[in-house]
């Protein structure tokens, strides 16, 4: 339908009617995700995309209305599903805002941990898939090896390797281990290597340089007027990370470990070189809050009468089986505040945030998503315009546009 | 399968040879939409290396491919695309439904996902999991390998006399009538019916 | 500190601008109006240069509410790192807003999810059409009186069988 949105002949007059239109998506290798383009060619240059997305819409902030706080984090998982720890960790933060819950030390620690293992393996995924469009397949190798590591990290602690659904309203699901521990420490230790095969595989890579360098560049003030977060506006020179500038989790207790990636080009290859950094500074963070993770529970006590009671108090106690009731039972739930809240946390795409609307109840009015994917793909059309029509893959990797984040 | 005359000389059925040639050489096309997108990459590279089975080959031209993996759930915009993709695969093709938002749309009951993609195409081997791991994903592919040496494809008597629709019932109609239901698109022309 | 801003822009717009604090979010309640003048006076004189949000509300039914629609811009300076929520109402019959893109490009997608959401248009937008559903769908999936499973849209396709291959 974007077809008819498009009009070669009255964007560029009479003399350009040598113009044809190509369609790209939405099943394509390149995309990786299922979205379209409809590209407006002048030979090999573009001279304009219309994107077309909505292909994964798949209703989730509708689903966010139907169900409850803590049943909602398994419809968040699939949101962003290259990291969907960090969705979890974000739905919550802002749950968690709204009610008013104060975590516990441990909680917190543990969740900076898996936030930014999660980071990691989106900067992997990104990179990896990336390197692969572009014509390097041992780099998307090397990244999904270390991912497979992170997936068991996730399974240790949860039970699931890909959608953990780990958190709960107060705190996790189950606490961690020593052996979960330990593999962090291995993990921590081997990745390093892993980065830098990476970092000498495309850094200096003619081919890899050559078609990321200087394509789809986004100046500092274009990224702020279009709302870009994340890596996407750190590699235009916007120094800004909610990690600094607005500390969650053990984000305030560790913040001399870690430094913001930054940089000023604001094309594919800076954008490239802020991720691979950032993985770096998140190995730091992880190593600092491994050796510093507080003792005492997870969850917070079932005398707040706010968090899900963890088994063995729901089965030896009256105050955690009445408590278990009391948030279960689809007629009593969380007691919210008739209010509306924005949290938001910076996961590996940039800013997620969720408004969400409580009416008392224990389900949101309104669960309203921030997609960072979603405002990054909009800017694609002004990244593209220009370009050569295999610069598409360098830019749309450079964005890592997550389908199911864009669409929901 | 065969009957031994000398050495290195067997005799066999042309179809069952011809199956067998088949099952070891599955080309598939990743029609990978969400979450499960991402396992079958897994499935692919290092760790499970799905080339071991023979059906590393990802071609991601339907025109080149004879079994269809759909990894994700499929939206009402994406079935007129899905059907297309399934049409311009060459016979004799097959269908992988993995995951079980493919299968059964999953944890995603609402008003824009398929309750299945089997209402829209004919599917072989379901998959279960949300994701699948990528084992489960192998044991398909085997699955599938000894489907077709199974029913046999020279004749494909795999869809002889299949002329009626064998999916589940329609969900239309066993919805309340609310409203004017709107054909949201179409696979013969991409997205678009013109009334 | 919602009411740094409130006394200069009660005094520009008049106190039909109201404040709200919920645990550290700031909102600025404005006329539907007005909200074009306000965004645009945040913007060049207090400095919030990034749109980082804008939600959509149906508040059919929800307790104590008399407007129909609610529409929050999440505004951010990204050199203070402060934030403030502007809000504002629109009803039906005919919902309609002014369009932010003229201050923030950003606002372009996520005026479009709205009018594809919500049905709320956004007059003088460049290019308002379904973003994410279909062009020939006809609700506004959103809205609280659109039911979760739809009207049956999602199963309203032909049937393919083998033989078709």
């Amino acid at each position: 339908m974007p077809l008819e949105a498009l009009d070669p002949m009255t964007e560029a007059g009479a003399d350009r009617e040598f113009l044809y239109t190509l369609n790209f998506g939405p099943q394509h290798p390149a995309t990786h995700t299922t979205l379209r383009l409809i590209l407006t060619l002048d030979g090999e240059t573009i001279v304009k995309a219309v994107p077309d997305i909505g292909f994964l819409h798949s209703g989730f902030e509708k689903l966010g209305e139907d169900l409850d706080f803590n049943q909602y984090v398994t419809i968040v998982d699939r949101m962003n599903y290259i990291s969907p720890v960090a969705n979890e960790i974000a739905w919550h933060h802002t749950v968690e805002k709204l009610i008013g819950i104060e975590l516990t030390p441990r909680c917190k620690y543990i969740r900076t941990i898996l936030a930014e293992l999660a980071r990691i393996s989106d900067h992997l995924l990104c990179v990896g898939a990336t390197a692969l469009d572009l014509g390097g397949l041992t780099a998307f190798l090397y990244a999904f090896n270390e991912r497979e590591k992170i997936y068991n990290i996730i399974e240790q602690a949860s039970g699931q390797r890909f959608h953990p659904s780990y958190t709960r309203v107060g705190g996790l699901m189950a606490d961690v281990t020593d052996e979960w521990i330990q593999l962090i420490r291995i993990f921590v230790a081997s990745f390093p290597k892993v980065h830098a095969d990476v970092c000498r595989l495309l850094n200096r890579n003619k081919i890899f340089v050559d078609r990321t360098k200087g394509i789809g560049v986004l100046t500092k003030e274009e990224a702020i007027n279009m709302s870009c977060t994340g890596p996407v506006a750190r590699a235009s020179g916007v120094v800004r990370d909610l990690r600094k500038d607005e500390p969650y989790l053990a984000y305030g207790d560790l913040q001399d470990t870690f430094k913001v990636a930054c940089a000023k080009a604001g094309d594919c290859q800076s954008r490239y070189l802020v991720r691979m950094e950032e993985m770096v500074q998140s190995i730091q963070i992880i190593k600092a809050a491994v050796e510093n993770l507080p003792s005492g529970p997870v969850n917070v006590s079932v005398g707040d009468k706010l968090g899900i009671p963890d088994k063995a108090s729901t089965y030896r106690s009256i105050e955690g089986l009445i408590q278990h009731f009391e948030l279960f039972m689809w007629n009593r739930q969380f007691e919210t505040p008739v209010n509306e809240v924005y949290g938001a946390n910076e996961t590996a795409n940039g800013e997620l945030g969720f408004y969400i609307v409580a009416d008392g109840g224990g389900k949101a009015w309104r669960a309203r998503t921030r997609p960072p994917s979603f405002l990054h793909f909009s800017i694609f059309p002004h990244l593209i315009e220009g370009h050569q029509i295999s610069d598409v893959p360098a830019v749309l990797g450079s964005l890592n546009i997550i389908a199911a984040e864009l669409d929901r | 399968m065969a009957m031994k005359i000398d050495e290195n000389v067997f005799v066999s059925n042309l179809d069952a040879l011809a199956s067998w040639v088949r099952k070891h050489s599955l080309w598939p096309m990743p029609f990978a939409t969400a979450c499960c997108g991402i396992e079958l990459m897994a499935t692919a590279s290092s760790r499970y290396d799905i080339s071991r089975f023979g059906s590393e080959a990802m071609r991601f031209s339907p025109r080149q491919c004879d079994v269809m993996i759909v990894a994700g759930r499929v939206v009402m915009k994406m079935v007129p695309v899905m059907q297309r993709i399934w049409l311009q695969m060459p016979e004799p093709k097959w269908c992988i439904s993995m995951g079980a938002c493919a299968s059964s749309g999953g944890v995603f009951d609402t008003y824009a996902v398929v309750q299945g993609i089997d209402r829209f195409i004919p599917v072989d081997v379901y998959v279960p999991g949300c994701p699948p791991r990528p084992e489960q994903l192998i044991r398909a592919v085997l699955d599938l390998q000894e489907k077709i040496q199974a029913t046999g494809t020279l004749n494909a008597r795999e869809f002889d006399k299949r002329t009626a629709y064998e999916g589940p019932g329609d969900l239309v109609k066993q919805l309340p009538r609310g409203s004017v239901v709107v054909a949201p698109g179409d696979y013969r022309t991409g997205t678009k019916v013109h009334h | 500190m919602a009411a740094n801003y409130l006394v200069p822009l009660q005094l520009k717009f008049g106190d039909t601008l109201r404040s709200e604090e919920f645990r550290d979010n700031h909102r600025v309640i404005v006329p539907a109006e007005k909200i074009i003048d306000v965004l645009k006076v945040l913007k060049e004189q207090f400095g919030f240069n990034m749109l980082c949000d804008l939600a959509g509300i149906d508040y059919l039914g929800y307790p104590d509410a008399t407007d129909r629609y609610g529409i929050v811009y999440s505004l951010t300076n990204t050199n203070t790192s402060e934030r403030l929520f502007v809000k504002t109402y629109v009803n039906d019959p005919d919902p309609e807003l002014p369009t932010a893109t003229n201050l923030w490009i950003g606002a372009d997608w996520m005026e479009r999810e709205i009018y594809d959401m919500f049905g709320v248009t956004f007059s003088g937008h460049p290019d308002l059409r379904r973003i994410l559903l279909p062009s020939e769908f006809t609700s506004y999936p959103l809205r609280k009186d659109y039911p979760l499973r739809g009207f049956g849209e999602r199963h309203n396709f032909e049937k393919l069988i083998r033989s078709e291959g």
